[in-house]
């Protein structure tokens, strides 16, 4: 049971005009899994959640919710998935009990009330109740979003960016509820930009350029990358980035806060090849350490790869 | 279904009561607007400022002059002992017509020959100078017998007889027309913002992502606006009964068919207009002018229809204010009943079910 696919995508296209928002993109999310669609901006994150939640034709390939076509059974799939839109918005003029009750009564969930005291209590608005959703917080109209797009009990939630412009106390507070979410069995397929977010998830896809890039768990995301890393620091900074980047063994150098990642390949010892390279041309090192690869120099190496493909499939 | 138009139905009913501004314009609007117009527009021309150049002096020319006077249609406003010096009144506007006796009226009157008044008139204004000449005309008319002093019969007379309207005063034939126009903007205005509001706030992307229906989240937009426009519409026909004697002669009943018929178009028009635009802005202005050009111009609210060029005539019969306005009449004025006025209810009905349903088809793809 715990098995099944709730989504796939097969060879997913979306194209607007004469832009490619998505260019073939296969993915599947199986039941209880909390799958990461992560990448960066016009990557084609909401153009695949919303092909998957119905709401947008696919111009090519097949995308299947509960075994159906999205788009073709999509009224009966808005009974079985809930969709948080970036910018989901609320009716501003109504409070948070009548913005529940609205959509309460467009998906025609028996005995509503209970459960829409139920979702108050579980998102913290309960001495909110009678607030138009206006005069909300940011984080609180979030958490309001949330308990409209779960008024009906969606088996899956898609939620495109939901902590983005949100400041990090209210994002803890978010994934927490979505942690409890989960672990009443709901499915979740989150787009998101931060890198961070995808050592909560259980499975994290990398999106870039309307492709994915990686399908994996995040552990296994850094070893998908070729070679070690090395942190530099140099006064130089920039003069030392440029040294390495002509070093032979050297495959990429980014540059992270004031430190410079060097990313070695094919070299029994990475640490001494950055020590000599930047010795002989006279640019003084004030530290070199190997460092474990992190999921962004492993994001930054994908996105880098002239060939996009699917690296690793994930294990389970 | 009719769950979830009630649902979308009674969110903008709570939407309208939060937003009092537009609900007292939506109310209020059509009550103010016929206040204003019924009593600025009229055809009706009194207080018709005269100069009177009397240059006969005699009793005969006095009688004359009273009788304009007396008419209740004119006002002395100057009198002059020769004819020049009009035309600077004239240019002035003190005066509107004048009236010129000349010196010989009296004894050529005496002697039953032809003898002419010269009557002066302002023509910049030409629908004002020919009302003002058939008056003149009229009072002319009435005065000569008495003047000369003789039974005077021609011997054929056209006897009138006025129905419907005996003094045919234009307010009685304006007041319909002036509904018609009135609920027509403020209807097309009330829901050309409904759906655009959803595009431009987002949250029509939160209604794609639940199962509601084109037809559903239109009727739901429609409904409440449609109730909001009877209570309006009912004030509006009292206040015209009240104030400006529009009469009701034929039944309360279908008055109220043939207005909820009305409104329904107009309704539906404005939301067909609220699928097109893609801010509230341009569909304010779409509303606007779509809904208050052909209603002025088209309908036969102020220029009949019968004189209009062929091609006009042809555009006037999708304009839905002209059967409204037609059936208003029948009803209102003539008191007649639908085996009458059936075929303008029925294109009214018509139109109301064609915009709805282009609506809902435009709708269905962006849902």
């Amino acid at each position: 049971m715990s098995d099944e696919t709730l989504l796939a995508a097969r060879g997913l296209v979306v194209r607007y005009g004469s832009t490619d928002a998505v260019r073939g993109v296969d993915l599947e999310v199986r039941r209880s899994e909390v799958v990461g669609l992560i990448g960066p901006d016009g990557g084609g994150k909401t153009s695949t959640l919303r092909v998957l939640a119905g709401l947008l034709r696919a111009t090519a390939g097949e995308a299947e919710a509960f075994g159906a076509d999205t788009w073709r059974t999509r009224r009966a799939l808005h009974h079985r998935l809930g969709y948080l839109a970036q910018r989901f918005a609320l009716y501003g003029d109504l409070t948070v009990d009548e913005n529940i009750q609205f959509f309460a009564l467009m998906y025609g969930v028996p005995a509503w009330k209970v459960r829409r005291t139920e979702l108050l209590e579980l998102v913290g608005l309960e001495d909110f109740r009678s607030r138009l959703a206006d005069r909300l917080s940011g984080g609180m109209k979030q958490k309001l979003a949330l308990a409209c797009t779960l008024i009906h009990s969606p088996e899956i939630l898609l939620l495109d960016e939901p902590t983005t412009g949100v400041d990090p106390v209210t994002r803890r507070e978010f994934w927490r509820l979505l942690a409890d979410l989960v672990g009443e069995g709901l499915t979740l397929l989150i787009a998101t930009p931060y890198l961070d977010e995808a050592e909560r998830c259980t499975r994290v896809l990398l999106m870039h350029d309307g492709r994915i890039l990686a399908d994996a768990r995040p552990q296994e995301i850094p070893d998908l990358m070729p070679g070690s890393i090395v942190e530099v620091t140099a006064e130089q900074r920039t003069r030392a980035a440029e040294i390495l980047a002509e070093i032979e063994n050297v495959a990429d150098v980014s540059v992270f806060g004031n430190t410079l990642h060097v990313r070695v390949e094919g070299a029994r010892d990475p640490v001494a090849v950055v020590r000599t390279a930047l010795g002989d041309s006279g640019v003084p090192v004030e530290g070199a350490r190997p460092i474990p690869a992190g999921l962004e120099d492993a994001f930054l190496y994908l996105t880098r790869s002239p060939e996009p493909e699917v690296l690793m499939e994930a294990s389970s | 279904m009719i769950r979830r138009v009630l649902a979308v139905a009674i969110k903008e009913l709570l939407q309208l009561k939060r937003d009092w501004r537009t609900a007292i314009a939506l109310l209020g609007m059509p009550l103010v607007l016929l206040m204003i117009y019924g009593y600025a527009l009229s055809f009706d021309v009194t207080d018709i400022r005269l100069g009177v150049v009397d240059l006969s002096r005699t009793s005969a020319s006095r009688r004359v002059v009273e009788a304009f006077l007396e008419s209740g249609f004119f006002v002395r406003a100057a009198t002059l002992d020769e004819v020049r010096p009009t035309d600077a009144l004239f240019a002035s506007e003190a005066i509107q017509a004048a009236l010129v006796i000349p010196a010989d009226f009296a004894s050529e009157a005496a002697a039953l020959r032809p003898t002419s008044l010269l009557f002066i008139l302002d023509g910049a204004d030409s629908q004002t100078a020919s009302t003002i000449l058939s008056y003149a005309r009229q009072i002319v008319a009435a005065t000569t017998p008495e003047v000369l002093g003789i039974e005077f019969r021609s011997p054929l007379e056209a006897a009138p007889l006025v129905w419907y309207n005996p003094d045919l005063k234009s307010s009685i034939f304006l007041v319909p027309g002036l509904l018609a126009f009135i609920l027509m903007v403020s209807s097309v205005i009330a829901t050309a913002l409904a759906v655009v509001r959803e595009k431009e706030r987002g949250t029509m992307e939160s209604l794609r992502a639940t199962p509601i229906r084109a037809i559903e989240l239109l009727l739901g937009k429609t409904l409440p606006y449609l109730l909001v426009g009877s209570v309006s519409a009912a004030g509006a026909l009292f206040l015209a009964w009240a104030l400006f004697e529009m009469p009701v002669r034929g039944s309360i009943f279908w008055l109220a068919v043939v207005t909820l018929l009305f409104l329904a178009g107009g309704l539906g028009w404005g939301i067909f207009i609220s699928t097109l635009a893609e801010s509230q802005q341009v569909a304010f202005q779409l509303g606007l002018l779509s809904s208050m050009l052909p209603t002025l111009l088209l309908s036969g609210f102020i220029f009949p229809i019968s004189s209009m060029p062929r091609a006009l005539q042809i555009i006037s019969s999708i304009v839905p204010a002209r059967y409204f306005i037609a059936a208003l009449r029948s009803i209102v004025l003539k008191g007649v009943g639908p085996d009458m006025w059936w075929q303008q209810a029925a294109a009214l009905a018509i139109f109301g079910a064609l915009v709805l349903l282009a609506a809902t088809v435009r709708m269905v793809r962006s849902l």
